[in-house]
């Protein structure tokens, strides 16, 4: 059931689906890095950027508008970066007395809450895109190739295997516990705070050492196969020319983002 | 839903280039630390340290209902620690943490050391360290301390992301810190009772894996330090940063950060004057260490409950 | 609670008699206790045939799991365990977990990678076989299974049944002389269970299979070793002990 819910990977045989994972891995990171460097308010810049993400939505066959129904992820965090309006010098736009807090509107403030919002909503598209044409055990792959530590890549595997049964003991628990939270009318339920929080502790509890016991097993059904100690993956790793052309056509397009971002034509 | 973001998870843009590849840095020389002093605990670590990143993962899911439609969840990391010893905890907190921002966006990439930082090492050190220092006492101790620990791991982690949304030009200090600090001591609660409660049942059923996690590691006195460290940071710096920003945006203008924007009025005001001697800092710092009192007290009583309940 | 035991006097089975081809798994007077004093096994005995297919029964506790794991290695009791020519001891290790194929019984704890790719493969290459080699044990031991199409799943999505048969081509895929499964037919529907059965019928290889499905055990079986608290309580045809009523009740059996 919460196959849709956790895979975000969307099947498909389009190019950006056959793409070697690691050139996907590293464009997005530089897509991002691309955008974090952009100055503010380079408008033409984010736009072109934009158009990057929604040239890559119609290539992977999703439809231009897949990637912005969940871009929205981060705006919560809007919260945090509302303040910058109020941290930079520069024309004032309008002041406010907060309690202790003077809070002056600037335009260079205001310049930099939207520049952050925008770089973060591309970026967090293109994350998006990423993962939606990569399987993640793909993703792991090419991790591995990119040197990040063996050990911390075979964490991440169990973890992409294993949330997905750990999850669903999670929801036993939690089913077991809302079928036992009765309450007699006009009572309310589900007592005092401190015994929600001990009930809820006794579920992390619970599952915490379902896991270690079921670490065990596992780890007896690797060594029933032979492992002893090493972890070997058969990972075979080849560029194709489509590789090194995208590679190529993804750089020049970035760089030329970077170019109008940085001398706006006027 | 079953994949609820956590507050702590800064998405990428929010944070300068500078700032993100500095925390990268820091992140990348523990993990790489890590590894290594995993790496000699055996070949039972290996499915072990998935299967808890699998366990932290889910459990998370695990809520209780606080009040006015909040709920309280964990984050995990002093528990990690604690259970399975620092190294292999910022390890597994690691894995959770790139999992979640690969596959579910909750947390950027370019920014993920400074997730990795904020809710996977700090959290470690701080539960780790001060649970060390108390490992030869009495249960309750233990209970109480972990409780703190925890409370403590997660106002760790929403200062250190209130200061690199500072230092990177994106939220004004004398706000955000008071801001998130005070949002997350409340977080830091439901943290603190879900660590002691699941400790405890542990305690109850299978108190011969804590014991392994403590012996698995040397150097106590190491981690005891980082531990109390960053729990004076949390406490001195807090009420610092509210009650005279002034004085921080100083030095970090003198480090050389605020490479945009910023930049001009602060960059002329270098000098060595001591900035932190406003006057009302000491009383400040004095509620600082009221507040900790106050949170200490509440889960001493509930880890009392706790146990009374159990027995 | 105690059950005492009765004396059992052996039924002859060709297995007792001498096996026409030796004998591809040989214990004698195996005994096993936990770290925390309890006895797990208790002077077991047993010998396997080449192509022989045989059933382990007997109540949870009975220290079936337990005697699985010893024959490979996993746990070290007090006896003599062969494989082939080959004594179990720290230096064939190695080569008899190649040729013991354990399967556990919650295949959620026998496919621990993302993919079935990666998890079939695991076992050929902790062998240090060359790619190509495991390349072509992973599909070979996937067509054994019927699941050649599943190379490239995901292992979380698969069913019940899927992950089973895919378990069991993990531990095929070292080509193994002797097939050990824990419980194949639990938490299986009634048709994965039936195709489930019709696998282990066409598959020619040495069997142990421990179980609480009589009706499969009548069906498949042609020999049955009961155990009962450690030890093994009865060795003989499946035909004739499921006869026997009073064998069967002390042992809480049931006849299918």
């Amino acid at each position: 059931m919460h196959d849709n819910v956790f895979d975000r990977y969307r099947e498909g045989g389009s190019l950006l689906h056959r793409l070697s994972p690691i050139v996907k891995v590293v464009f997005t990171v530089v897509f991002i890095f691309s955008n974090a460097i952009l100055p503010d308010g380079a408008w033409l810049a984010f736009g072109l950027a934009w158009l990057l993400l929604l040239a890559g939505s119609q290539i992977s066959g999703l439809g231009i508008g897949f990637t912005a129904k969940r871009s929205f992820i981060a705006l919560p965090f809007a919260l945090a970066a509302v303040t910058a309006i109020f941290s930079l010098p520069g024309r004032t736009l309008a002041e406010w007395d907060f309690g202790r807090w003077h809070l002056v509107a600037t335009d260079a403030g205001m310049l930099r809450f939207v520049s952050i919002m925008v770089r973060s909503w591309l970026s967090v598209q293109g994350a998006m895109l990423l993962i939606a044409t990569t399987r993640f055990p793909d993703l792991i792959h090419a991790f591995e190739h990119l040197r990040m530590p063996r050990l911390l890549v075979t964490i991440i595997a169990f973890l992409y295997r294993y949330m997905f049964v750990l999850t669903d003991e999670v929801l036993r628990l939690m089913r077991s516990r809302q079928s036992r939270a009765a309450s007699l009318p006009g009572r309310k339920a589900g007592g005092p705070i401190i015994w929600r929080a001990r009930v809820a502790g006794n579920m992390v509890g619970q599952l915490f050492l379902r896991s270690y016991e079921r670490s065990d097993r596992i780890y007896n059904a690797m060594l029933a196969r032979g492992y002893e100690g090493q972890m070997r993956t058969l990972n075979r790793h080849e560029m194709a020319a489509q590789d090194w052309l995208f590679a190529a056509l993804a750089a020049a397009a970035l760089l030329s983002v970077q170019l109008v971002g940085r001398f706006p034509l006027r | 839903m079953l994949y609820v973001p956590a507050p702590l998870h800064i998405p990428d843009g929010f944070l300068s280039l500078t700032i993100s590849l500095i925390c990268w840095a820091i992140t990348a020389l523990a993990v790489t630390v890590a590894v290594r002093r995993t790496g000699s605990l055996g070949e039972r670590q290996v499915p072990l340290m998935g299967i808890m990143a699998a366990f932290i993962f889910a459990a998370q899911m695990i809520n209780f209902p606080v009040a006015g439609g909040t709920s309280g969840h964990l984050l995990g990391g002093a528990l990690a620690a604690i259970v399975l010893g620092p190294w292999a905890g910022m390890l597994v907190m690691t894995a959770v943490i790139a999992v979640q921002g690969l596959l579910f966006q909750d947390g950027g990439l370019l920014v993920m050391g400074a997730n990795i930082l904020n809710m996977g090492l700090l959290t470690a050190a701080v539960g780790y360290g001060l649970y060390r220092i108390v490992e030869e006492r009495s249960r309750k101790t233990k209970l109480i301390v972990a409780g703190v620990a925890a409370w403590l791991s997660v106002m760790a982690a929403a200062l250190s992301t209130s200061l690199q949304l500072w230092l990177s030009g994106t939220a004004r200090l004398d706000i955000v810190v008071p801001a998130m600090l005070g949002v997350h001591a409340l977080i830091g609660l439901g943290e603190a009772l879900i660590t002691v409660a699941a400790l405890a049942f542990i305690f109850r059923t299978r108190p011969d894996l804590l014991e392994q996690a403590e012996g698995a590691e040397g150097n106590g006195r190491g981690w005891a330090a980082a531990g109390l460290l960053i729990a004076l940071a949390v406490v001195v710096l807090s009420p610092l940063a509210s009650a005279n920003p002034d004085g921080l945006e100083r030095v970090a203008a003198d480090l050389g950060f605020f490479d945009r924007g910023v930049s001009s009025p602060l960059n002329f005001l270098s000098g060595y004057t001591l900035p932190f001697l406003g006057e009302g800092v000491l009383s400040t710092i004095l509620a600082g260490v009221v507040g900790v009192l106050v949170v200490a007290g509440v889960v001493f009583v509930a880890a009392r409950l706790f146990r009374e309940r159990t027995t | 609670m105690p059950v005492t035991h009765k004396k059992i006097t052996p039924v002859p089975t060709p297995a007792m008699a001498g096996c026409e081809d030796g004998d591809v798994l040989k214990i004698e007077h195996l005994d096993f206790t936990y770290p925390d004093g309890h006895v797990a096994l208790w002077d077991v005995s047993l010998d396997l045939c080449q192509g022989e297919k045989v059933a382990l029964v007997g109540p949870n506790g009975a220290g079936k799991s337990t005697l699985m794991l010893h024959l490979n290695g996993i746990f070290r009791g007090d006896g003599i365990v062969r494989v082939g020519d080959l004594p179990l001891d720290k230096a064939n290790l190695p080569l008899i977990r190649s040729m013991v194929g354990l399967v556990f019984q919650n295949p959620d704890d026998q496919l621990f990678s993302p993919t079935v790719f990666e998890d079939v493969a695991f076992g050929p290459l902790h062998m240090g076989l060359p790619e190509d080699e495991v390349r072509t044990r992973v599909d070979e031991a996937l067509a054994q299974v019927h699941m050649s199409n599943f190379r490239e799943r995901l292992s979380h999505h698969l069913s019940m049944g899927e992950k089973k048969r895919i378990a069991i081509a993990t531990v095929l895929s070292m080509r193994p002389q002797i097939l050990v499964l824990d419980e194949p037919s639990a938490g299986l529907d009634p048709r994965a269970r039936r195709a489930l059965i019709n696998l282990l019928r066409e598959m020619p290889i040495t069997m142990l299979v421990s179980t609480h499905d009589m009706a499969m055990v009548r069906e498949l079986f042609p020999r049955m070793v009961v155990m009962d608290e450690g030890r093994i309580v009865a060795d003989g045809s499946t035909a004739e002990l499921l006869e026997d009523e009073a064998l069967l009740e002390a042992h809480g059996l049931e006849r299918p």
